[in-house]
C-alpha cells in the first residue's frame, strides 16, 4: 500500500525482498527464506549469539543496544519458560519501517523470532503489532498459519524434532506500550504501565519468564546476518554500528520514503541527496534525526554520520531512524508544542515528573504559540525540563523533555518573537475557527 | 451476547495461546468492537466473564487505549494525524477540511451517522504524509480535493 522509493546509494538487505511478493511463502523460499533458520537449527545458541555479536547489530527500537548482547543476557537455565518478543508497536512520530517490513517481508520476521528462540533457548515467540496495523496483522497471520502448514513452526519444526511457536498479538493504540515492560503488560491484558526494573525483562519478563524483546527490524536483520555472517554484516556499517537502517525521511522533502542506507551514512547527503533536498525551493531549519523524542539538529550540525555514536556525540540520538525535516516556513514554537501535546497525550501518568511535567510545558507553549509568552517563561521551560530527565520510571519523560530543551536552546530567538501578545509570525491569515469539541 | 462466526473462530483459537486468559483481552476487545460498533455494556460484560475478568477490570483496560471506545461513532471514523511529519505537510488543514466538511468538530459524529472525525497521534506514515485512515484503510499524501474524493466514495460506496 504505502509506495516504495529507491536511491543509488542503497544497500538493501533488510529491504531485499520489498516489492517482490515476498508474503507468499512459495516465493519466500525461493528468495532464501527460512534458509538463516535451518542454519541456526545447526548451529550452537552461543554460536548464534556471537555471530549476531560480531555483526554490530544494535536494536533499531530506538536505545541502540547490542542485539547479542542482549540475547546473552537471558539465563541458559530457567524454571519458567522463556519468551521472545517482537516489538512491532511502531508509534514514535517520524517512524513509518516496521509497517513495511510487515507489508513486505513478514516472513523474515518470523525467521528473525525463530533465530532469536533457537539462541536463547525458547519455545514461542510473540509478535505484537499495533492495533491501527490491522491489514498488516492480517498479512502475518497469514504468514504465520502457512508457516505451520509448512511444518516450519510448532512441533518438529523442520524435522529437528524442536517445538517453536510463533503467536502474533494485537495492540489497541498507546504509544507507551511500545516501551518494553509497557509492551509485556499489554500482552498480558492490562493497562500499559511499565514494570519497575531490575529485573529487566531478560531475566523476569512476560508471564515471569525471561524474556527477549526486540524491534521488528532488528529480528528482521538477524536471518541476513546468519546467512551472510556477522563479519559481513559489520562491515556495511561503521565501526562498533554494523549494518544498514531504514531511515524514514519525511517532512519538509522533496523526496521522501523510507530508505535502506549503510549506518553512517551522512545526514546532510541524506536530505539533499537521497531525499532530493528541501521541497519547494525552501531552506532547511531544523532537523529532528531519530523520532520526534530526540533533540533536533541546526543546519549547520548537520553534517554526521548517521549512527548511533556519532549522533550522540553531535548531541542528539539515531533513536528509531524517523528523520523529519523542517524548512523555513514552520515555527519552532508550534512544533515544539505538537511535540509536547503528543507526550502529554501519551503520558500513562504515573511519575509525578512526566504528568505534570508534560501538561505544565504544554500549557505553556499553547499560550506561548497564541503570543501570551513571557520572557521568563523561556527559561521556566527549559528548567523544567531538565528536571524532568531521569526523574521519571520509564523514558518517556526524557522523550518528552530532551526535544523540549533542544528547541528553546537552539531557537530561542524564535521564542523571543512570540513575547507579550504578538502574534506568531508563521501563523497564516485567516486560521480556521474551532469547532466544539465532543468527546 | 452473539458475536459472529468469524470472531469465534478467533476467539477460540486465540485463548490458547497464552498461559493466561486474560492475555488474550486487547485484540479481543477490538475484534469485537469492529463486529459491534463500540464496546457495549453487554460486550464487556460479555468478554469479561469470558475471561474470567471482572468488568471493572475490562473498563479498566478499555480506558487505557485511544482505539478501544464505549460509546458509538461515526460508521466510517475519519482519523486524520496531525502529529510533527503530517503537520508540516498540512495534516492540520486536512483535518480542519473534514470537520468542516461534515460538520462535526473533534470525535464528533454526522446526524446522519455515517461519519466521524477525530484528531489522531502518528499512524506511521510519516513519509506519505499528510495521513489519515477511514477505520483501518489508510489515505495517504492527502490533499484537500484527495480527500473530498474519498469521503464521496466512503459515503456512496
Ligand atoms: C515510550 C517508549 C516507546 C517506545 N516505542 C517503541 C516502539 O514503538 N517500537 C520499538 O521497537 N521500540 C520502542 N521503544 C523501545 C523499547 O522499549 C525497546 O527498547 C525496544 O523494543 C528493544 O528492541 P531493540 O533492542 O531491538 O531496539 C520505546 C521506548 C519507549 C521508552
Ligand atoms: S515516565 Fe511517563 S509514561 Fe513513563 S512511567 Fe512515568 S508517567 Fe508513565
Ligand atoms: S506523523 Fe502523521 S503519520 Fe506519522
Amino acid at each position: 500500500m504505502a509506495s516504495l522509493v529507491s536511491h543509488p546509494d542503497e544497500v538493501k538487505v533488510v529491504s531485499k525482498r520489498f516489492g517482490m511478493g515476498a508474503t507468499d511463502i512459495d516465493r519466500y523460499l525461493e528468495l532464501d527464506g527460512y534458509k538463516a533458520v535451518r542454519k541456526a537449527l545447526a548451529m550452537e545458541p552461543d554460536a548464534i549469539i556471537n555471530e549476531v555479536k560480531n555483526s554490530g547489530l544494535r536494536g533499531r527500537g530506538g536505545a541502540g543496544f547490542s542485539t547479542g548482547m542482549k540475547w546473552s543476557f537471558v539465563p541458559k537455565q530457567s524454571a519458567k519458560p522463556k519468551y521472545v518478543l517482537c516489538n512491532g508497536d511502531e508509534s514514535e512520530p517520524g517512524t513509518c519501517k516496521d509497517r513495511l517490513i510487515f507489508e513486505h517481508d513478514p516472513h523474515s520476521v518470523i525467521e528473525g523470532v525463530m533465530i532469536a528462540a533457537l539462541a536463547v533457548g525458547a519455545k514461542s515467540g510473540y509478535i505484537y503489532i499495533r492495533g491501527e496495523y490491522r491489514y498488516l496483522s492480517n498479512i502475518m497471520q497469514k504468514a504465520i498459519r502457512d508457516a505451520y502448514a509448512k511444518g516450519f513452526a510448532g512441533k518438529n519444526i523442520f524435522g529437528s524434532g524442536r517445538d517453536l511457536d510463533i503467536y502474533w498479538h494485537g495492540g489497541a493504540g498507546a504509544y507507551e506500550v511500545g516501551e518494553e515492560s509497557a509492551l509485556m503488560e499489554s500482552l498480558e491484558g492490562k493497562r500499559g504501565i511499565p514494570r519497575i526494573r531490575p529485573p529487566f525483562p531478560a531475566v523476569v519478563g512476560l508471564w515471569g519468564g525471561p524474556t527477549v524483546i526486540n524491534n521488528a527490524e532488528t529480528l528482521a536483520s538477524v536471518p541476513h546476518i546468519i546467512l551472510g555472517g556477522g563479519e559481513w554484516y559489520a562491515k556495511i556499517g561503521t565501526p562498533k554500528n554494523g549494518g544498514t537502517r531504514l531511515f524514514c525521511m519525511s517532512g519538509n522533502v522533496a523526496k521522501p520514503g523510507v530508505y535502506e542506507l549503510p549506518m553512517g551514512y551522512n545526514l546532510k547527503k541524506m536530505i539533499y541527496d537521497v531525499a532530493g533536498g528541501i521541497a519547494n525551493g525552501r531552506k532547511l531549519k531544523a532537523v529532528v534525526p531519530g523520532g520526534s523524542s530526540t533533540p533536533c539538529l541546526t543546519p549547520e550540525e548537520i553534517d554526521v554520520a548517521m549512527d548511533f555514536d556519532s549522533v550522540a556525540k553531535a548531541g542528539s540520538m539515531l533513536g528509531s531512524g524517523g528523520v523529519v525535516v523542517i524548512d523555513d516556513t514552520q515555527c519552532i514554537v508550534k512544533f515544539a508544542l505538537r511535540t509536547m501535546k503528543f507526550y502529554k497525550h501519551e503520558s500513562c501518568g504515573w511519575c509525578i515528573p512526566c504528568r505534570e511535567g508534560t501538561d505544565w510545558l504544554e500549557k505553556t507553549l499553547t499560550r506561548f504559540h497564541r503570543g501570551g509568552g513571557l520572557k521568563k517563561d523561556i527559561d521556566n521551560m527549559q528548567y523544567l525540563s531538565e528536571n524532568m530527565l531521569g526523574r521519571t520510571f520509564c523514558p518517556l519523560g526524557d522523550a518528552a523533555a530532551m526535544p523540549t530543551i533542544a528547541f528553546v536552546k537552539k531557537f530561542r530567538k524564535e521564542f523571543e518573537d512570540h513575547l507579550d501578545g504578538r502574534p506568531c509570525p508563521f501563523e497564516k491569515a485567516g486560521a480556521v475557527e474551532e469547532l466544539p469539541v465532543m468527546a | 451476547m452473539k458475536f459472529s462466526d468469524e470472531f469465534e473462530t478467533r476467539f477460540a483459537e486465540m485463548v490458547p495461546h497464552y498461559p493466561t486468559k486474560r492475555s488474550a483481552l486487547v485484540p479481543t476487545l477490538l475484534y469485537a468492537q469492529d463486529e459491534v460498533g463500540f464496546l457495549s455494556d453487554e460486550v464487556i460484560a460479555e468478554i469479561a466473564s469470558r475471561l474470567d475478568l471482572t468488568e471493572l477490570e475490562v473498563r479498566n483496560v478499555i480506558s487505557y487505549y485511544s482505539m478501544l471506545i464505549t460509546k458509538p461513532r461515526g460508521k466510517f471514523n475519519v482519523q486524520v494525524c496531525t502529529n510533527i511529519s503530517c503537520m508540516v505537510r498540512g495534516g492540520e488543514q486536512i483535518l480542519d477540511h473534514c470537520k468542516k466538511k461534515l460538520g462535526v468538530g473533534n470525535k464528533g459524529t454526522t446526524a446522519d451517522g455515517l461519519f466521524s472525525v477525530e484528531e489522531v497521534e502518528c499512524i506511521g506514515a510519516c513519509s506519505w504524509a499528510p495521513a489519515a485512515q477511514v477505520n483501518y484503510d489508510f489515505h495517504e499524501n492527502l490533499s484537500v480535493e484527495k480527500v473530498d474524493k474519498i469521503l464521496d466514495g466512503y459515503r456512496h460506496g
